[in-house]
């Protein structure tokens, strides 16, 4: 469980001030899939920022799986992020240097697993994406759809209870694009809750629910409701290359 | 997770490689002039013989000029490093010190019986049979000549390893005869690798030559008529036309040290020399207020300057040009780890503490200063063989840098042990810094 009450988020230059979150409040149960949605500007990568611990905010309260986040210090900030939170960016944010199984290997590393314990979760994060077959290639032998599912196994490898996903189809074309919420959505029934922010209108009505943000502040919730259109269309597209593997 | 931060910075390393080699070569120019530096320091500064820094002492007596002193305004008190021949022959008469050394550098012509073999000019060093005894000098083969052969001028010389390696391939030559300025002479010893640094015993014209090749009993002064090769001072106008003339002058030329085991009889041999210096003022001589001293060796280093002003200054702007070199290498680091900023976002976003970024930073310095290390101390090496070179020019006069001009085990783990903690205590706050920034500054715009 999620939940945000109150957050406001205020940039400050010698100038002007930016209130990008304001009075914002927000819960999301367990098991849901969120899109949040709203012009540029709106503040919805901050409520991204904020949600993955990745910024602190300057009011309000903030609760991550019944921890108040606000009284925690960076080494348990880093640890509940590793642990519960996922990543995925636009630019993948892949590590250039890395190959694809030193860079699904980060977070586990950083969470102190065992060598063996690593190498099974790196493999089965890499199958489950389908690219057990790259995973000695560097990012830059990749294409893009072939990024995003690396940084997906990346955000998958740690077993996160939240998958936060910034724009994560922005950067690559529209039957990559599907392919990735095809494996989100897989994500999801699996149980990871997951908030996406997303531009596109098409994939926002893929999710559970709608949260619309206009200048850092939420303007409309909009309750999941079944869409019949999508399924269809989905099932006429034909099955996905990706499959879960079983956990 | 250490071997993983190595890991990493040794992949970082080639990220930005030009950087890293500005880094590394900014830290080993630093570094090497340190060490350079230090090590010429080192050699100044050490006292060889420490451990006999009680019993060993350098006698003076101030028989100089009574209108005016040996030494400048700020040293005016000593007595001149050296003393009169007949004073040297006066003082030797005493049997209280354990050991009594009288000496002065000199050159001779060596010449062996083989043909193949050119003569060659040698340093020398004439002196009493205790100067091995009281410096602790070591033999590979033989030893020193006995006290009757400083006074009876027997024919016999203790070579350098050195010369006998060359002259006879290292074989043991004791027993060969060898001739000495057209004079022969039987070899009695071949000295061992042997370095005090400073050359405490004999601080003319350097503290850093190294010791002589062949050493020839005092008591063939006379005999062969050697002057000093060294410093040879007077202030007396004297007529001086033989060689004669020139031992019963007032020009001071022979070095003295004598060893006294214990405070009795060192009490008892500054009583004689306090005498003998009553007796000549006495006698006429000695016109300045009675100046005698026994000088430990420590002492005797300070006296004599051996480390100046102009050396400290000298490590001290070797080591501004270290601060120098690893600010510019703060200011590299800096833009190194700025230049990955959005690669540590991702890793902070993936689940990096600051702790873990800063450790894994700080191990990427390490590996650039152990590098720079490295490097540092064969650019060292490099300055050093440069300067000996540089400075060698006439082998006779021993070089005076050359036995410097080596890196030693002390200077290698000081150069490593100040290049690590220089560099990394230089990449402190870039490590700090690229920690502090907060993550998502970068991860939208990578």
């Amino acid at each position: 469980m999620l939940e945000m009450n109150g957050i406001s988020k205020i940039y400050r230059t010698d100038l002007i001030e930016t209130h990008a979150l304001r009075n914002f409040s927000l819960k999301v149960g367990d098991g849901e899939f969120v899109a949040v949605t709203g012009p540029s500007g709106s503040g919805k990568t901050t409520f991204m920022n904020v949600a993955g611990l990745l910024e602190n905010f300057d009011t309000g309260s903030y609760s991550l799986d019944g921890q108040d986040v606000r009284r925690l210090s960076d080494e348990q900030r880093s640890r509940l992020r590793n642990e519960k939170i996922g990543f995925i960016f636009q630019s993948f944010n892949l590590i250039p240097d890395l190959d694809i199984y030193d860079n699904v290997d980060v977070p586990l590393r950083y969470r102190g697993l065992a060598s063996k314990d690593r190498d099974q979760r790196i493999k089965s994060a890499l199958e489950v994406v389908g690219l057990s077959s790259r995973m000695h290639h560097m990012p830059s032998q990749l294409s893009g759809g072939q990024q995003q599912r690396a940084a997906i196994a990346r955000a998958l490898a740690g077993d996160p209870r939240f998958l936060l996903a910034d724009e994560p189809t922005g950067n690559i074309d529209s039957l990559m694009a599907r392919q990735v919420m095809d494996l989100l959505e897989q994500i999801n029934e699996m149980g990871t809750t997951i908030i996406m922010v997303t531009h596109d209108p098409e994939l926002a009505r893929r999710a559970q629910r709608n949260v619309h943000i206009v200048d850092g502040q939420i303007s409309d919730f909009r309750p999941y409701q079944p869409r019949p259109e999508v399924e269809a269309a989905a099932i006429a597209a034909g099955p996905a290359p990706m499959t879960l593997a079983p956990a | 997770m250490l071997g993983y931060y190595f890991k990493l910075a040794t992949r970082n390393l080639r990220r930005n490689a030009g950087l890293t080699a500005l880094m590394i070569g900014a830290v080993a120019l630093g570094i090497a002039v340190c060490v350079m530096t230090l090590t010429l320091y080192r050699a100044m500064s050490g006292n060889p013989i420490w451990w006999k820094d009680d019993v060993l002492y350098a006698v003076t007596m101030d028989s100089w000029d009574p209108n005016e002193a040996y030494f400048d305004d700020e040293r005016s008190e000593l007595p001149p490093e050296q003393l009169t021949y007949r004073d040297t022959m006066a003082l030797l008469q005493s049997d209280i010190p354990k050991h009594t050394v009288a000496m002065h550098k000199a050159v001779g012509v060596l010449d062996t019986d083989d043909p193949a073999v050119l003569p060659e000019r040698v340093r020398t060093r004439v002196t009493t049979a205790d100067f091995f005894a009281a410096f602790e000098v070591p033999f590979q083969y033989g030893g020193a000549w006995s006290d009757e052969a400083d006074r009876s001028a027997e024919p016999v010389l203790v070579l350098s390893r050195k010369m006998n390696d060359k002259l006879f391939g290292g074989q043991n030559s004791v027993g060969r005869r060898i001739r000495w300025d057209d004079r022969e002479f039987r070899i009695i010893g071949v000295r061992d690798h042997w370095e005090p640094l400073p050359t405490f015993y004999d601080l003319n014209n350097s503290s850093l030559e190294e010791p002589e090749e062949v050493y020839i009993p005092f008591g063939w002064n006379v005999a062969l008529e050697i002057y000093s090769a060294g410093n040879t001072n007077g202030w007396k106008p004297e007529q001086i036309n033989t060689y004669q003339d020139f031992i019963n002058s007032e020009s001071i030329w022979i070095q003295m040290w004598v060893e006294l085991p214990d405070a009795d009889t060192r009490q008892r041999f500054q009583a004689f020399l306090d005498n003998y210096a009553t007796e000549q003022k006495k006698a006429g001589r000695f016109q300045r207020p009675l100046n005698k001293r026994l000088t430990p060796v420590s002492q005797w280093l300070v006296d004599n300057r051996v480390v100046g002003n102009d050396d400290r200054i000298l490590v001290g702007l070797a080591f501004a040009f270290l601060a120098v070199c690893l600010l510019n290498t703060v200011g590299l680091l800096l833009a190194k780890f700025l230049n990955g900023a959005a690669i540590t976002g991702v890793r902070r976003a993936l689940g990096a503490s600051r702790r873990q970024v800063f450790q894994q930073h700080l191990v990427e310095v390490g590996v650039i200063s152990g590098m720079g290390a490295l490097l540092g101390l064969a650019l060292g090496g490099l300055m050093l063989m440069g300067l000996r070179a540089l400075y060698t020019v006439d082998p006779t006069e021993g070089g005076g840098t050359q036995a410097i001009a080596h890196v030693d085990v002390t200077s290698i783990v000081a150069a490593l042990a100040l290049a690590l903690i220089a560099t990394i205590a230089a990449g402190l706050y870039p490590a700090w810094r690229i920690g502090r920034i907060p993550p998502a500054t970068y991860l939208k715009a990578q």
